[in-house]
């Protein structure tokens, strides 16, 4: 789960970490009082969205007055902001953050997420920031320093100086970076996230060291401990097909093709979308029904599928293992009849009561095209929406 | 041969009450594995279907003689059963929960860093030795025994390889599923491992999805250790970029972890790579078969 740049400041302000002043606005009128509440000559106004690229795209603006912030909030508030993040279509501004300006002498990158390979927490930090992390990677892997973190000991004082040296800070920032990076490191344990992000990390004119920007994402398996943080989710920024899909406890993602997909297993899930590019066509959803689904969600899941109306096809394969192959078909067969089917739907089931599956599937009377195989049904979906089956 | 599990291992499970700890624990006994205990906190000293329960780890352990376990405890509790059961000497643990929070993996294998138990998941099917012990949730008619050894990230992706070896008349020696988390207790190159050194392992299949660099590891470790012939598929080939794609390990990010990188890697070591997956079984056939010939 990700949140928005302001929710993420409050998050770690929360934890002690130097963030600037700031408020989030969702009308004009709200960032100009917001401007004049922080009492400065000069504010930056952001907009919030859930991707990067903003200040490229036109999204953050320094302005020197409550009318100015008035106005540039009234230029982004219900508008689509397209970032190299966001796809053509952009997403939509709802909010704005007036935070207070700061001068930046040195701009680094700050990064905290969970290593596989090493198998805890790790810190990346840069003395690039404010680009892309990945961009840093490829092009000057040198300049960037991992350093894991021991979960039994935590966060080292002299990994902290290590770190702080490394990017140059000297005298007294020395000690606030520590304790910045120990603020980071405690808002990551205790709210279960799976990335912190600071770009840029920023020593100001002054010689003070803070988050100027911040992005937060969370575990979904951890998010059961923080209900807190699990409020801060915003439907806007998500699909409306994936959010029906998680209420249902389904695991769906929506690509661009239109041979709808529904897999038991996330693997099976993604194998089945590749096959059917392997045979020509493109894939409409990633959609796992999970284990022990019942057929009630594997009616949900049918809904969804056929609610988008660029599925020229449906695909539906099952390995029963835990899933039951009869459950599954009362489930497709109590939704094609709800939502009238007008799409060809192939189906192959294998696995634990296949037999009685394939049963209520013929007796049902809906028109079903069974599939023998993985590969027989990839060919049969492709050649239902009018394409030549290729491979 | 085999490996991690045979006709000897004596399985307990942590959860049996449960709905899913019941289920397959049934199974697994009906497979012919020796399940041998239930562990469930404030319930020792009932049984379940004859099986006796204990109210710890420890205490089953020394009245069974088990040396293997099986965990299907809720997500919020599976890390604390997973350290009970390395704490109380278990050799082979097994942990079957999905969702379990990656921070709470990130303790355990710390705690499980130079101990002799060994976890395979969470997040996974389990083990099984066709014809002789069971573990786990997959489906047992599907396999036959023989001498192939199956390694995989995915659950029901693993059955889909199974049984198009068994279609084709191939047996296999042992299949494991690692897990699909970010964080799992054995690797694809642990378990490589394993069956380089069981004689009754002739060759591998390893499904590996997008996500992390440990197919590209695995890829390395085959090339310059690995004395048998591997097959291998990698899920995810059409998956974007940042979406995680139902396993939580699942997701491309910061430009690693493509299907591309992974086959590029695995076909570098020599590895013949099945480009879709209704092939993992015909592309084992045809590699031994030649090496028959």
């Amino acid at each position: 789960m990700n949140i928005h740049e302001f929710q993420a400041k409050q998050v770690l302000a929360r934890f002690g970490a130097p963030v600037p002043k700031g408020q989030p606005a969702s009308t004009p009128d709200e960032a100009a009082k917001a401007f004049d509440a922080l009492g400065q000559p000069k504010a930056v106004v952001k907009a919030q969205i859930h991707a990067g690229g903003r200040g490229k795209a036109g999204g953050v603006k320094l302005l020197s007055s409550a009318a100015e912030a008035r106005e540039f909030a009234a230029k982004l508030l219900g508008k689509p902001l397209v970032t190299h993040q966001t796809g053509p279509q952009g997403r939509i501004v709802r909010r704005v953050y007036v935070e207070q300006a700061s001068e930046i002498a040195r701009e680094l990158y700050l990064g905290m997420v969970v290593d596989r390979n090493a198998r805890s927490v790790a810190i990346i930090a840069s003395t690039e920031g404010g680009m892309e992390i990945e961009e840093v990677a490829a092009k000057t892997p040198d300049r960037i320093l991992t350093e894991p973190i021991d979960p039994v000991i935590g966060l080292g004082g002299f990994q902290a100086r290590k770190i702080a040296f490394a990017l140059g800070l000297r005298d007294k920032q020395v000690g606030q970076f520590g304790a910045l990076l120990n603020s980071l490191y405690r808002a990551f344990l205790e709210t279960d996230a799976s990335l912190i992000e600071i770009n840029p990390l920023v020593v100001t004119k002054d010689g003070s060291v803070i988050c100027l920007d911040a992005k937060m994402s969370f575990d979904d398996n951890g998010l059961f401990r923080h209900p807190d943080i699990r409020e801060l989710r915003d439907p806007n920024e998500e699909d409306p097909a994936e959010t029906e899909a998680a209420k249902f406890d389904l695991s769906y993602v929506h690509l661009d093709g239109n041979i709808g997909c529904m897999v038991n297993g996330a693997g099976l899930a993604m194998a089945t979308m590749d096959i059917v590019k392997y045979y020509g066509a493109e894939p409409a959803n990633f959609l796992d029904v999970g284990g022990g689904a019942s057929s009630q969600k594997v009616a949900a899941a049918f809904r969804i599928l056929l609610a988008d109306d660029r599925v020229k096809a449906v695909l539906i394969n099952i390995f029963g293992g835990i899933m039951l192959c009869d459950v599954l078909a009362q489930g497709v067969v109590d939704a094609a009849r709800e939502v009238k089917l007008s799409v060809p739907l192939v189906v192959r089931m294998e696995g634990t009561n296949v037999d009685k599956g394939k049963q209520i599937l013929k007796e049902s009377g809906i028109k079903v095209i069974a599939a023998s195989d993985m590969a027989d049904a990839a060919r049969r979906v492709v050649e239902a929406i009018g394409a030549r089956a290729q491979a | 041969m085999s490996i991690l599990v045979n006709k000897n291992t004596r399985v307990l499970t942590q959860g049996i009450t449960g709905a899913t700890g019941q289920i397959h624990t049934r199974a697994c006994k009906e497979y012919g594995t020796q399940m041998v205990g239930g562990v469930v906190p404030g319930k020792g000293g009932t049984d379940f279907e004859g099986i006796p329960i204990f109210d710890t780890v420890e205490q089953a352990r020394k009245a069974t003689g088990a040396n293997a376990t099986v965990i299907y405890v809720p997500p919020p509790f599976a890390a604390d059963a997973i350290l009970e059961a390395v704490a109380a000497g278990i050799e082979l643990v097994i942990c079957i929960t999905e969702g379990v929070p990656v921070l709470d993996m990130v303790k355990v294998s710390r705690y499980m860093r130079g101990s002799n138990s060994r976890l395979i998941g969470p997040n996974c099917p389990g083990v099984i030795t066709p014809g002789e012990c069971k573990i786990g949730i997959m489906p047992g008619y599907i396999h036959k025994p023989g001498d192939i050894g199956v390694v995989s990230r995915s659950g029901t992706l693993t059955y889909e390889a199974v049984y198009q070896l068994t279609q084709l008349g191939i047996g296999q020696s042992s299949c494991v599923g690692i897990g699909g988390d970010p964080i799992v207790g054995s690797g694809h190159i642990d378990v490589l491992k394993l069956f380089n050194e069981d004689p009754g392992t002739r060759a591998v299949i390893m499904i590996g999805e997008i996500g992390g660099t440990a197919e590209e590891e695995a890829a390395q470790y085959i090339k310059e250790n690995f004395k048998k012939p591997v097959v291998a598929f990698i899920a995810g080939q059409t998956a974007p970029k940042g979406r995680r794609m139902g396993h939580a390990g699942a997701i491309i990010s910061g430009g690693r972890g493509t299907a591309a990188d992974k086959i590029a890697a695995l076909k570098a070591a020599g590895i013949a790579v099945a480009m879709s997956p209704a092939e993992l079984g015909v592309t084992m056939k045809s590699l031994l078969d030649g090496k028959a010939a």
